[in-house]
Order: C-alpha cells, then sequence, then structure tokens
C-alpha cells in the first residue's frame, strides 16, 4: 500500500470576518517545475540556493516588448541595461536579440566590450565617468549621455586632446506629475538649465549632439507620466531644430517600466496593477506621432528598459532548513537563501511557491534567511501550507537587481543557471568557494602566525 | 498529554472551545491527533499509527508533533497537569 504523504500537523485560531485574499487555489499551486526541468533535480544537481533563469522567456518577453513599441513608431532600439543584470549570459541574449548596451560605469563599459558589443552601439550613462573611461567611450565612438557641467567641460579638453567630436546627448529631469522626482540626475528642464547646456554645446561646436536623454525614476506604474516627460524632450528637440536648424538622431526615454512584483504595503497584488508593454507604448509613441516633428525627421526612439525585461525571467530555489515556533506562537521558517541574495526583499513582497504538492491548509508564517542578523527576512507575513525541513521551494521574478547588487555577506554566492530554449540547463555564473576570497586576499608577513 | 474536557471537535476539522468561544481549525494530520488525543492515546501510539500510514520518518513526524502540541498549549487547549 502506497503510504500518505504528510504534512506538518497545524492549528490555528480562525478569525471571524477576516477575509482571505489567499483563497484562489490559483495562487497555491506548486512550481514544481522550470521551464519542464524539475525544481527538484535542478537542486540536485546544482544546489541550494540556486539561481535560475529562462532563455525562453527572456525572449519572449523581449519579443513582446519589442513589439509593442516596433507596431506602433518605426524607429526603436532597445538598449540592455547593465546595471539590472549584468550576467555576460543574460546581455548576449539581449544583444542576440537586437539591444544595444546601456552601462553606467567603466565596469560595465569593460563588460559590454567583452560580450562584442560595438563602441558605437554602447549609451554610457551615469553620474560618474573617469576621464580614461570617457577617453575609451570618446575612441569607440560611444553614446555619452552628459550628466553634469563638469563632464561637459572634461569632455570639451578630451575633444580637443584627441582630436575627436564626441557623440554626446543630454540627460534631462524633469517634473513629470510623479512622485518621487529624480532630479539629481542630469539638468533641469523647467528651469532651463537643459535648454542652457544643448545650447552650449551647439554653439561650441566641440561635441556632435546627437539625442536628448532621460530616465524618469523606476517602477513606475503609470504611463502617463512618460507621456509628460516625451512632450518636455520634444519641446527641447523641437527648439534645436528651429534655432540650429539640426535634427538630433535620437529620444532615450530611459527604463522603469514596472515588473509585475508586489511593493511592500501595495493593497494590490503587482500582476493586477502592472500597466503592459502596450500602454506604455501607446503613451510614449502617440506624443512623438502627434508632434510637430516631420516623418522624415523622427528620431529613434531608445529604450533603455531594465526590470520589466528580465525579472519574469529569473527565479531563486531555496530549501527549508528549519522550522522555528516564535514565542506569539506564528511559525517561522529559516531558508537557505537570505537577504544578501534577495536584495529586491527590502522592495517587493515575493512571492514564495512551494515546489512539492501540499494541501488546502495554511498558516501565517514568517520566512527568514541563514543570516546570523536580525534584518534576515525574506516575508515578514505570509500564508503558506505547512513546510518542513528539506522541503524546498521557489521565489519567482527576481531576475532584476538581484544578481548585481548581491553581497558577498557571511555566505557564499550560489550557482547561477540558465535553462535554454532547448531545455538544457547550462551554469553560467559558478558558485564561490574560499579559494575566490584568498586569491584576492594578502596577510603582511607579521601577521601569518598567530601562536 | 490531556486535551481539556469539553472541547467540541468536528470531523471537518475545526475545534470549539466553549470555556472561552474560540474556534481553532485543523489540517488532516492535525485533526488525527486531536482525535488521538481525545481518545487518550499517548505519543508513542500516535507515532506508530502515522509512521504506518504515512511516508514519513520518525524524527521529522516528532519535530512536528513537539510543535503542534506546543501550539495547542499556545491556545490552551491543554490540560494543566
Ligand atoms: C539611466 C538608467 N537607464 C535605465 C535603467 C533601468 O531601469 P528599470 O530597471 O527601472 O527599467 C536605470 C536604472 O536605474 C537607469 O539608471
Amino acid at each position: 500500500m502506497e503510504k500518505k504523504t504528510f504534512e506538518r500537523p497545524v492549528i490555528k485560531k480562525v478569525q471571524i470576518g477576516m477575509p482571505s485574499k489567499f483563497g484562489l487555489k490559483s495562487e497555491y499551486a506548486p512550481i514544481k517545475e522550470i521551464d519542464g526541468i524539475p525544481v527538484k533535480n535542478l537542486i540536485e544537481q546544482y544546489g541550494s540556493p540556486l539561481y535560475v533563469i529562462s532563455e525562453q522567456t527572456i525572449r519572449e518577453t523581449y519579443t513582446e516588448a519589442y513589439k509593442a513599441f516596433s507596431t506602433r513608431y518605426p524607429k526603436v532600439q532597445f538598449a540592455w541595461s547593465y546595471k539590472t543584470n549584468y550576467l555576460d549570459a543574460v546581455c548576449k541574449i539581449f544583444h542576440q536579440e537586437g539591444s544595444w548596451a546601456e552601462v553606467v560605469s567603466g565596469f560595465e563599459y569593460e563588460k559590454a566590450l567583452n560580450n562584442g558589443v560595438p563602441g558605437n552601439k554602447i549609451i554610457f550613462n551615469g553620474p560618474y565617468k573617469t576621464r580614461e573611461d570617457l577617453i575609451k567611450a570618446i575612441e569607440n565612438n560611444s553614446f555619452i549621455h552628459i550628466d553634469h557641467y563638469d563632464e561637459y567641460y572634461l569632455l570639451i579638453d578630451l575633444a580637443e586632446e584627441l582630436n575627436i567630436r564626441p557623440k554626446v546627448a543630454v540627460r534631462i529631469n524633469m517634473d513629470t506629475g510623479i512622485y518621487p522626482q529624480w532630479s539629481r540626475f542630469g539638468f533641469n528642464y523647467e528651469n532651463g538649465e537643459a535648454w542652457e547646456i544643448i545650447q552650449r554645446i551647439l554653439i561650441s561646436n566641440k561635441l556632435d549632439l546627437v539625442g536628448l536623454h532621460c530616465h524618469i525614476g523606476t517602477y513606475i506604474m503609470v504611463p502617463w507620466a512618460y507621456a509628460n516627460a516625451m512632450y518636455k524632450l520634444i519641446d527641447l528637440f523641437l527648439g534645436v531644430e528651429k534655432k540650429y536648424n539640426k535634427h538630433l538622431q535620437y529620444i532615450d526615454i530611459g527604463g522603469g517600466f514596472a515588473s509585475k512584483n508586489t511593493l511592500k504595503g501595495a493593497y494590490l497584488p503587482g500582476t493586477d496593477t502592472c500597466p503592459t508593454f502596450d500602454q506604455y507604448a501607446d503613451a510614449i509613441t502617440s506624443v512623438i506621432i502627434n508632434s510637430s516633428i516631420s516623418i522624415e525627421h523622427l528620431p529613434v526612439l531608445i529604450l533603455e528598459t531594465g526590470r520589466a525585461l528580465i525579472d519574469d525571467a529569473g527565479y531563486l530555489l531555496g530549501t527549508i532548513h528549519a522550522t522555528k515556533r516564535l514565542p506569539d506562537g506564528k511559525n517561522s521558517l529559516i531558508t537557505d537563501l537570505g537577504v544578501n541574495l534577495l536584495f529586491t526583499s527590502f522592495w517587493y513582497d515575493h512571492k514564495i511557491t512551494p515546489a512539492q504538492e501540499f494541501g488546502p491548509y495554511t498558516e501565517e508564517t514568517v520566512v527568514y534567511g541563514p543570516l546570523c542578523m536580525n534584518i534576515d527576512v525574506i516575508r515578514e507575513y505570509v500564508q503558506l501550507p505547512p513546510l518542513k525541513k528539506g522541503d524546498h521551494f521557489v521565489i519567482s521574478r527576481i531576475g532584476a537587481y538581484n544578481m548585481t547588487q548581491w553581497m558577498q555577506f557571511i555566505t557564499y554566492r550560489p550557482n547561477v543557471v540558465l535553462i535554454d530554449t532547448n531545455k538544457n540547463t547550462h551554469i553560467i555564473r559558478k558558485a564561490e568557494t574560499i579559494n575566490n576570497f584568498n586569491n584576492l586576499e594578502q596577510t603582511p608577513e607579521h601577521l601569518k602566525k598567530i601562536e | 498529554m490531556k486535551l481539556k474536557p469539553k472541547l467540541a471537535i468536528s470531523d471537518s476539522g475545526f475545534i470549539f472551545d466553549p470555556s472561552t468561544g474560540e474556534s481553532y481549525s485543523l489540517n488532516e494530520e492535525g485533526l488525527i491527533i486531536v482525535q488521538f488525543l481525545k481518545e487518550g492515546k499517548n505519543e508513542e501510539e500516535i507515532k506508530e499509527h502515522f509512521l504506518n500510514e504515512y511516508d514519513i520518518d520518525e524524527t521529522t513526524f516528532s519535530r512536528s508533533y513537539l510543535d503542534f502540541i506546543s501550539m495547542l498549549k499556545h491556545f490552551n487547549l491543554i490540560e494543566h497537569e
């Protein structure tokens, strides 16, 4: 006779009149496999915790986003935001799909070059570009987005020194009607600063002004904010046409589209509130199409979309290390993955799904990581079936920012595995070992012996 | 280990405690344990039942049992000895 599956016995107080939004079975289906590969096998083969990336999901999401824009506007170019996920394999999928690279440091710039991206398809953003970084970018004919006047003057000097006319765009910040307003990057539209730098560039004529750029923020849930941004950029674009008889090549509207993750404290789940690519595309492209820019001078529309293109493709698999009852009776789980691996748990209520069958019964649970630190909490409150030691679980939608903002803190960073479109698995970043650290550290002679 | 007397236990997995007016819900495994406790069975007998019927090792069962009893105590459903 086959034995029954055991679930931890649990009891909870019945709270009258407490509606439960977790009542739907669909919330509750286990995630037993990713792209057809059983979670159990992945963990057996590559260990736990484990990052898993679905190539198929990346390509599908990219295609969906590209279509949303390209069916509405004739000249669309995505530039992959490296900081969102700069694992080489991930970047290369985006580059194969046709994305340029959008980088914000010398390190990211080198990564893009190493990935085979030609210099003239790299956009160099950010407030901190060193002299060496800029020289490299100028010599490689990359697009340099100017963030402040010190950078402008440095570029003027370098242009003379190298006798090259660097290709530049101006980053512009503005009020788009949303809070917070990102005002620390670039030049302000409302106070006239943006128009002033544009004029200086055009009058001095040492730099080749080719575009305008903005990035109005991240996880923007309202498409109209982009429409507002586009009105202001187009105003500048037309100003340049009118006064200098010059047609800029592109308008780069930045990133910032929301992903389907649920922000902490949000009442509705992100799956219900996240706008579609079509909605963003509609808001953005209709402003350009309806503007007075003539058809033959329509600028290329550049998008630096990050999280919305990669979040869904990333999973973090983990294992329950222990269960522990807290003094107030609440159940807690100690897992093998903590905030060191899931930076975004500070912003999101991540969805945690068991990887094996379970019953309909759930209990209020706190999910902890393995770190001996009070802040190591993955979920402060989540309804979960009674998981036990050794059970596996899946955290979905973690593809953005976690594999760049992760910390080597207390534990090692684990393997990252890519599932390709033929369902083959590849390690794309190896788990760290003590050797990685020994290689970097050096002990002065007098500290080598401790007795 | 004795359950508080007068607890109403339903087959569908609910307990009503008339002394406090509180109700509790149980999953299947929890209900079986409560029913056994009501019949006066001890930990050994209960464990034997689970090891026979369920795909479970002794340590995992004992660990879960301890946790479950701590919750019965937390909710004041166990007779003070
Ligand atoms: C200049 C720039 N472009 C693009 C991005 C990507 O943003 P998101 O992931 O919100 O799409 C960022 C992120 O901060 C950024 O700073």
